[in-house]
């Protein structure tokens, strides 16, 4: 093992937000300037999968310190070297500060956004470099495969799945001991195994981060359930926008085989297992399992009616097992710890943990880990440290375009399938949106709308042109062109369009539009009577005016105008003329002086 | 580049393969030119009509040449309430085209995507491989300058 022949690590995130934020550049910095100092036989820098910090990217762990330093460039490097490395003191200014706060924090473990999680799936996140075998092995990575093939018979891993309770990841909750029971039983001399990677919903990216920071412990998982439902081939069917998740899986796959983790004769046990990467086309419905399947065939995605289910007649014809990367990353820990001890995480009917992408209009945002029945407030306000700018919390978005928004009032309901389900919103895959006072909801559904309507495969009516004819009264909702009898008329058009779908597109396609009209009633009365967006997002019913108070005549704003709507001269109050005037914005994202009245 | 034979050969002549081999076509040409989907039809022995159902339904696809940079405005959920609309509304207005246009000079083609997955930096644009996040408009006009 690596780890253990350096005095100290430091742990570079190299997940896909930090290296956007140049951390493999960083990371090179860190290699060199320890060169300078003759200190590369005792530091190694590893670049990890997603730490989950996004927001303070690029991010990098001083280990056994634990100190955790952020929001770092090349130029400080030198300076962080030679201070904590040579020196032994760490650099203050490169640590976390909370809001409001003169003294950072210097552990990781101490900060507000890591001390509430629950690290179960993402273990191994940010602690050892994902595209070295080797590293997973160290932390008993594989341990559980060894147990399974050698001393477990199917029907014992099954079992053990079962007494953990656990439930499918991808949104709707199947218990997976089940479905893999059922794919078990199915007669058939060929079946397959697929992970569904295609994570389609706008706002979440766990899947990413999974297959990035832990490519071996899915197909760990993977591996694990073949055995257990008799198959031996599988498929990882990752969407092509992901192209560091699909080389890291691809590495993990051929690091497998040669240490014969995977391919034939696994472990000198006899049982074959082998695994292919499809990458996706670009469409959101090939996240439905039927659509998935359709795709891997080479055929355009369109769903199918179920049953038969997949566990019965899948792909080609064949009996085949279908779960979600995050399902397949919890099954190694299960069967290596045990069931029992996985099914005391949670709440009664919802075990285990589950990953969010907590995101929008939130301090913290990033990727957290936390047991099931934790609270959202928790989870907005403890690890996500809130709104930022001393904004309004207005609603959080839930399970993507299939879920709902959340108001404040139901912010203590606790994370669990079945209380998600009952307030309109779904688990879903685990995108979780912020949003504040600024967040026009009118303009939330007619997003989450637009976005379906252009994603409805077309196979079905009322979700092709139910959709659009949503599509069409919302923009003339937030266009001021709504009418008394609008909102009647959208309840009615959403029960026919979840009653008359096939797939979960179509069936859950409404609920956006239900939840904010459930919730958020009053913002649709102000848009369709009153002629008003409250929240000042709605370009046709709001205008940009200069606060006579506030305006230095600074200038910034005449420049940034790309059609000269602004005039004034140097030192004078300046003007905007509502005539010439296009809303963009930009006078509102330049002006330091909140000058800029959107009304 | 790879010649449409061996992309072909490549996945077997498989019709399970079909959307790898337009992907890699895609990818390096940066649109599907109709005389390879007509090869690969006839190598694979499914009719043409077939591609064009994958490639029409498929955003990965387009059926016309691509500009030099492919910037692509993310309007996941968490870039559109953090302003993405903004940014593609300016880049319409600055390029003069609309999503999936290319400029007359062939440097820019535009598109509008679904979450990139990078919803931590919204709001983000991707421009060919490289991401740029917490962007506005005015600090977007430099990353595009970038970009020749």
């Amino acid at each position: 093992m690596d780890l253990k022949t350096y005095r100290t690590h430091v742990l570079v995130c190299a997940g896909t937000a930090c290296v956007s934020n140049e951390s493999l550049v960083i990371k090179e910095a860190f290699e060199q300037e320890l060169r300078k100092h003759g200190l590369e036989k005792e530091v190694q820098i590893i670049g990890t999968g997603c730490n989950g910090f996004c927001e303070r990217g690029p991010v990098a762990v001083v280990q056994p310190d634990d100190v955790f330093y952020q929001r770092l460039s090349k130029e400080d490097i030198p300076f962080l070297v030679e201070e904590h490395f040579l020196k032994g003191r760490p650099v203050e200014k490169l640590m976390y500060f909370p809001e409001a706060d003169e003294r950072p924090i210097p552990k990781m473990m101490d900060i507000d956004f890591f001390r509430h999680q629950r690290l179960v799936v993402l273990r191994n996140r940010g602690r050892m470099d994902p595209e070295k075998i080797d590293e997973y092995i160290g932390f008993d990575g594989y341990t559980a495969l060894a147990k399974a093939l050698t001393s477990m018979t199917p029907e014992q891993i099954i079992e053990e799945i079962k007494t953990a309770g656990l439930r499918g990841r991808g949104g709707a909750g199947f218990p997976t001991a089940t479905k893999w029971e059922l794919c078990r039983k199915s007669t058939g001399n060929i079946k397959y195994l697929i992970c569904n990677a295609d994570e389609g919903d706008p706002g979440a990216y766990m899947d990413r981060s999974i297959l990035e920071a832990d490519p071996h412990a899915i197909l760990e998982g993977m591996t694990i359930g073949a055995k257990a439902v008799g198959a031996h081939h599988g498929f990882i069917y990752v969407r092509d926008e992901y192209p560091l998740a699909v080389n890291r899986i691809k590495k993990a796959i051929e690091q497998a085989l040669a240490y014969g983790l995977l391919g034939k004769n696994i472990l000198d046990t006899g049982f074959d297992f082998e695994v292919d990467v499809v990458r996706g086309g670009g469409a959101f419905v090939c996240g439905e399992e039927t659509a998935l399947m359709a795709s891997i065939e080479g055929k355009v995605g369109r769903p199918k009616s179920r049953p038969p289910f997949p566990v019965e007649k899948g792909l080609w014809g064949k009996p085949t097992n279908i779960n979600n990367v995050e399902t397949w990353a919890n099954v190694p820990i299960i069967i290596r710890r045990g069931g029992v001890w996985y099914s005391t995480l949670g709440t009664k009917e919802s075990k285990g943990t589950k990953v969010f992408s907590l995101v929008g209009k939130i301090n913290n945002s990033g990727l957290v880990e936390v047991p099931m029945g934790i609270t959202l407030r928790e989870i907005i306000y403890d690890i996500g440290g809130g709104i930022p700018g001393g904004k309004k919390f207005k609603a959080v978005q839930s399970g993507g375009p299939s879920g709902g928004c959340i108001p404040e009032n139901l912010l203590d309901l606790p994370v669990d399938y079945e209380e998600l389900t009952r307030v309109g919103a779904i688990m879903g895959s685990g995108g979780l949106i912020v949003m504040d006072e600024d967040n026009c909801m009118v303009d939330v559904a007619l997003y989450f709308v637009a976005f379906l309507s252009e994603e409805s495969c077309g196979k079905c009516t009322p979700c092709r042109v139910g959709l659009q004819r949503m599509h069409e009264m919302l923009t003339a909702i937030t266009e001021g062109r709504g009418e008394e009898g609008d909102i009647e008329r959208l309840e009615n058009l959403s029960a026919t369009i979840q009653d008359g779908s096939l797939c979960g597109l179509g069936q859950t396609a409404p609920n956006p539009v239900l939840t904010t009209l459930k919730y958020f009633k009053e913002e649709y009365i102000a848009h369709i009577r009153d002629k008003r967006c409250p929240a000042g997002v709605c370009k046709a019913l709001i205008q940009f005016s200069i606060d006579e108070e506030k305006c230095t005549g600074c200038g910034v704003c005449i420049r940034a105008c790309p059609v000269d709507a602004i005039s004034g001269e140097k030192k004078q109050l300046h003007r905007i003329d509502e005539n010439l005037c296009t809303k963009c914005g930009s006078c509102h994202e330049v002006c330091k002086f909140e000058a800029i009245v959107i009304e | 580049m790879e010649s449409v034979q061996q992309v072909v050969d490549k996945y077997g002549g498989l019709e399970a393969g079909l959307i790898s081999m337009l992907q890699d076509i895609q990818r390096d040409k940066g649109y599907l030119p109709e005389d390879d989907l007509s090869m690969i039809a006839s190598r694979v022995r499914v009719p043409l009509s077939r591609l064009y159902s994958l490639a029409t339904f498929y955003k990965a696809f387009s059926l016309v040449p691509r500009g030099r940079h492919c910037v692509n405005v993310c309007l996941g959920t968490a870039c559109h309430v953090r302003g993405g609309a903004r940014l593609l509304d300016k880049l319409e207005r600055d390029l003069d085209i609309k999503p999936g246009e290319t400029t007359g000079d062939r440097r820019f083609t535009l598109e509008a995507v679904r979450c990139v997955g990078c919803c931590g930096l919204a709001p983000v644009v991707v421009i060919d491989d490289n991401f740029h996040g917490k962007l506005n408009q005015k600090s977007l006009e430099k990353v595009l300058k970038s970009y020749e």
